[in-house]
């Protein structure tokens, strides 16, 4: 009996030191800013490729296969970018299970940025000039790298309700709305008058997207340019000030909320900040085909001049096996011809320049907007763009922060009271 | 596949066991007897005895080991993976550990008022839901323990909502709790009172927390106190009655006394699991930031561990965190256990 259980102890301790030593182990793992050997493609081995929502790749994958035998690719698709996220980061800490090709949203751009280390430099001399400006700093490094090839851009035009605004007395041809809401100014005074027409209804879906909106007009959010945080910018607080000021305009309701969803179909909302990508959500928020009455429309407007919102990059890990192949492939993929194809399936916006003066991007129409111009129109929004907020690496962390600032305001906290909290939630980033 | 591991095992020490294992003194004189067949029959016997007695010594161990070593690779070391993270620093552009910072995390946590708001919260929450929970449980056993009509089909019942995937449950009840939309505030308006700010108010949102892990635990802790109460005697009960004691009476001084271990397994286990309540606070935020609410006000300490280290990548302050809960987690199941103990012998 005695002798079981000092044996017993012997074992109990032995275990624990072993996993002790696994931990310490476990510490050390491959060195994730080195690269991984080249090999060639075995028989029967593919590229592979991992996107979120609906890249519209399935087709192009396709006809790239039977270019190519010798490089097959395989997708994966993962339903949303925060499920995608959470799965990348687990795999950039392992530094093992990623592919050769990793679709990032651009909020997250920020991150590779920061650790170039990890990620294959994509540059070369006759990419030059194929993307919008902005999508090409947002890739780029301090020493020039470029970590990421642009798939699609967002450049904001004003989505509205024409029944609505007929019923509060406001003009509802496109133009004339256009010429409505030139300004920030211009935008809350008209919903203010819209309001006290039509109480029942919400002249913008939520603060958060109005907030979001304004703040991608900012050039400096949230960091400075040398990453250091600094959210004490009166331009910052200003945005925060004017949301908080007209919160009643909105419907309260965080933006993708289950409230947010509904308040669609029974308070109606006037106007959307609206993204190429954001009419997807219209329409399934609104119903497809829109109720009897409601009908859309998009004008060709951004109140402050243009805003780019979201809009993704396809970058290749160091952890590659096949780098060459898997950065031809990107860049083919993120050509021109192959985005305004993409285009016409998806409708998410190219971001490459001579995509925006594509003939078949540049006659698209959206008959669920009752048919409005959308390619003509998104490509004017886009040249529209003269500011592009600069992200550090704590953007999407502290935008995440300052949506939560907004709707507490929403909820009825006192503004200087959720600013303070905003303040200390940022320093816990820190 | 478990299974395979302690019979390989058991094999091996049997083939190692010569060597290792004492020869048998009955064994010996057996050698010089002349028959070779015979010898070789008394030697497969003796083999036979030395892994009979193996089997004995060991067996117990490797059918339970299965169990350790899981509990080992899953259990025991990411909580000291967990301790070795939250002494050092963390790299969150290459997510890989930092400087060995000693106890700066866990002061960095212990500063943080969300943190401390987490803790508030997961008490309230816990508070809500273990008591009512065990209470109501009892309960249940106690009407399921009489002869009904249609046992089954009522003890078959009341384990369905734990059956239902948790996100699954959390989706109803979102849509039941929302506070414009939702089912419950369009019911409290007909009646003509004001809608809850269930997603807003911190109480009333822990109410709606609390009410989801009511509905999913109470009926399988129920049937646990069933399975308790079936093994009191029967005679107690009509002794009881012929000494004039009503049915409250029994419960009280029958029931309760005798189920005084399971009670204490179950307050035990939903203490555990009521300060680690994790996907109804996530999943009823249904903002993006999924961080208990806009002003953390239902925002539960494992949730804010998630939250510091999967998606904000400050590992070290999570493993601190987590650190945290746990000794807080122990010392409460301790307490708890003491108490319960304590109670249940007074009233037996």
């Amino acid at each position: 009996m005695h002798q079981i259980r000092r044996s017993t102890r012997l074992l109990a301790s032995a275990a624990v030191a072993s996993l002790v030593l696994a931990t310490s182990a476990c510490g050390s793992g491959d060195d994730p800013t080195k690269s991984a050997e080249q090999k060639k493609l075995d028989d029967g081995e593919a590229l592979t490729i991992t996107t979120f929502g609906e890249f519209g790749y399935d087709a192009l994958i396709e006809e790239w296969n039977a270019a190519h035998p010798d490089v097959q690719v395989k997708q994966t698709k993962v339903g949303k970018w925060d499920t995608w996220k959470a799965d990348l980061q687990t795999k950039l800490q392992a530094n093992k299970g990623l592919p050769d090709v990793v679709a990032v949203e651009g909020d997250f751009m920020p991150a590779l940025v920061a650790a170039p280390e990890r990620w294959v430099d994509l540059s070369s001399d006759d990419l030059a000039g194929r993307w919008l400006d902005f999508k090409t700093e947002a890739a780029t490094t301090a020493d020039g790298a470029l970590v990421g090839y642009a798939t699609d851009a967002g450049p904001e035009a004003i989505c509205y309700r024409a029944d609505l605004f007929e019923k509060a007395g406001l003009p509802t041809d496109r133009a004339e709305v256009a010429a409505l809401l030139g300004t920030w100014d211009d935008f809350f005074a008209t919903g203010e008058k819209f309001k006290k027409a039509v109480p029942e209804a919400n002249w913008y879906d939520a603060s958060g997207s109005v907030a979001q909106a304004m703040l991608n007009q900012v050039e400096f959010p949230f960091e400075q340019a040398d990453n250091t945080v600094d959210v004490s910018s009166p331009e910052l607080r200003q945005v925060f000030d004017t949301v908080a000021e007209h919160v009643d305009l909105g419907s309260r309701a965080a933006q993708w909320s289950a409230d947010w969803t509904a308040s669609f179909t029974k308070a109606g909302v006037a106007t959307v900040a609206c993204p190429g990508w954001m009419r997807a959500n219209i329409k399934s928020n609104q119903g497809d085909p829109a109720p009897d009455g409601v009908q859309w429309d998009i004008a060709d407007v951004f109140p402050g001049g243009g805003g780019n919102w979201g809009g993704s990059y396809l970058a290749v890990p160091k952890s590659s096996t096949h780098q060459d192949d898997a950065q031809q492939f990107a860049s083919w993929l993120t050509a021109p011809e192959q985005q305004a194809k993409v285009f016409a399936v998806t409708g998410n916006f190219p971001s490459q320049v001579e995509a925006l003066a594509d003939p078949s991007v540049l006659a698209a129409t959206d008959p669920y907007f009752n048919d409005a111009p959308a390619g003509e129109i998104f490509s004017n929004r886009a040249a529209a763009i003269t500011v592009q907020p600069y992200h550090g690496p704590l953007y999407s962390d502290i935008l995440q922060k300052f949506q939560d600032a907004i709707n507490r305001v929403d909820q009825g906290t006192d503004p200087d009271k959720s600013w303070e909290t905003f303040l200390s939630d940022v320093a816990a980033l820190q | 596949m478990t299974q395979q591991v302690p019979d390989s095992r058991a094999g091996e020490v049997t083939a190692t066991s010569p060597a290792s294992g004492s020869p048998t003194p009955a064994g010996r004189p057996h050698r010089t007897e002349p028959s070779a067949s015979d010898d070789a029959a008394r030697r497969r016997l003796l083999r036979r005895q030395r892994r009979s007695r193996w089997d004995l010594k060991l067996s117990p161990y490797l059918y339970v080991s299965p169990f350790f070593i899981l509990f080992a690779l899953v259990g025991l070391f990411p909580l000291l993976y967990t301790g070795f993270l939250a002494v050092h620093d963390w790299n969150r552009a290459y997510y890989v550990r930092g400087d060995f910072v000693g106890l700066d995390n866990f002061v960095w946590v212990l500063k943080d008022p969300v943190f401390r708001t987490s803790l508030v919260n997961t008490f309230s929450i816990f508070l809500m839901s273990s008591v009512p929970q065990v209470l109501l449980a009892v309960s249940i056993a106690g009407l399921l323990d009489t002869r009904l009509r249609g046992r089954t089909f009522w003890r078959m019942s009341v384990l369905l909502p734990f059956v239902v995937a948790p996100a699954a449950a959390v989706l109803i009840f979102g849509s039941l709790f929302a506070d414009q939309s939702g089912v419950v505030n369009g019911f409290l308006r007909e009646l003509g009172l004001d809608g809850i700010r269930w997603h807003v108010d911190r109480w009333w949102s822990h109410l709606a927390i609390a009410g989801m892990v009511n509905w999913r635990w109470t009926g399988y802790n129920a049937l646990i106190f069933l399975a308790a109460m079936q093994a009191v005697p029967r005679d107690l009960y009509e002794a009881a009655a012929l000494d004039g004691a009503g049915r409250v009476r029994q419960f009280l001084s029958i029931t309760l006394p005798l189920i005084r271990p399971t009670m204490v397994f179950v307050i035990v286990t939903s203490t555990i699991g009521g300060l680690q309540v994790f996907t109804e606070p996530r999943l009823f935020d249904d903002t993006p930031s999924r961080e208990g609410g806009a002003d953390h006000q239902f925002m539960t300490t494992t949730l804010y561990v998630y939250v510091k280290g999967i998606e904000d990548q400050f590992y070290g302050r999570a493993s601190a965190a987590a650190w945290i809960l746990f000794l807080i987690i122990v010392a409460i199941a301790v307490l708890n256990f003491t108490l319960t103990r304590l109670l249940t012998r007074r009233s037996a």
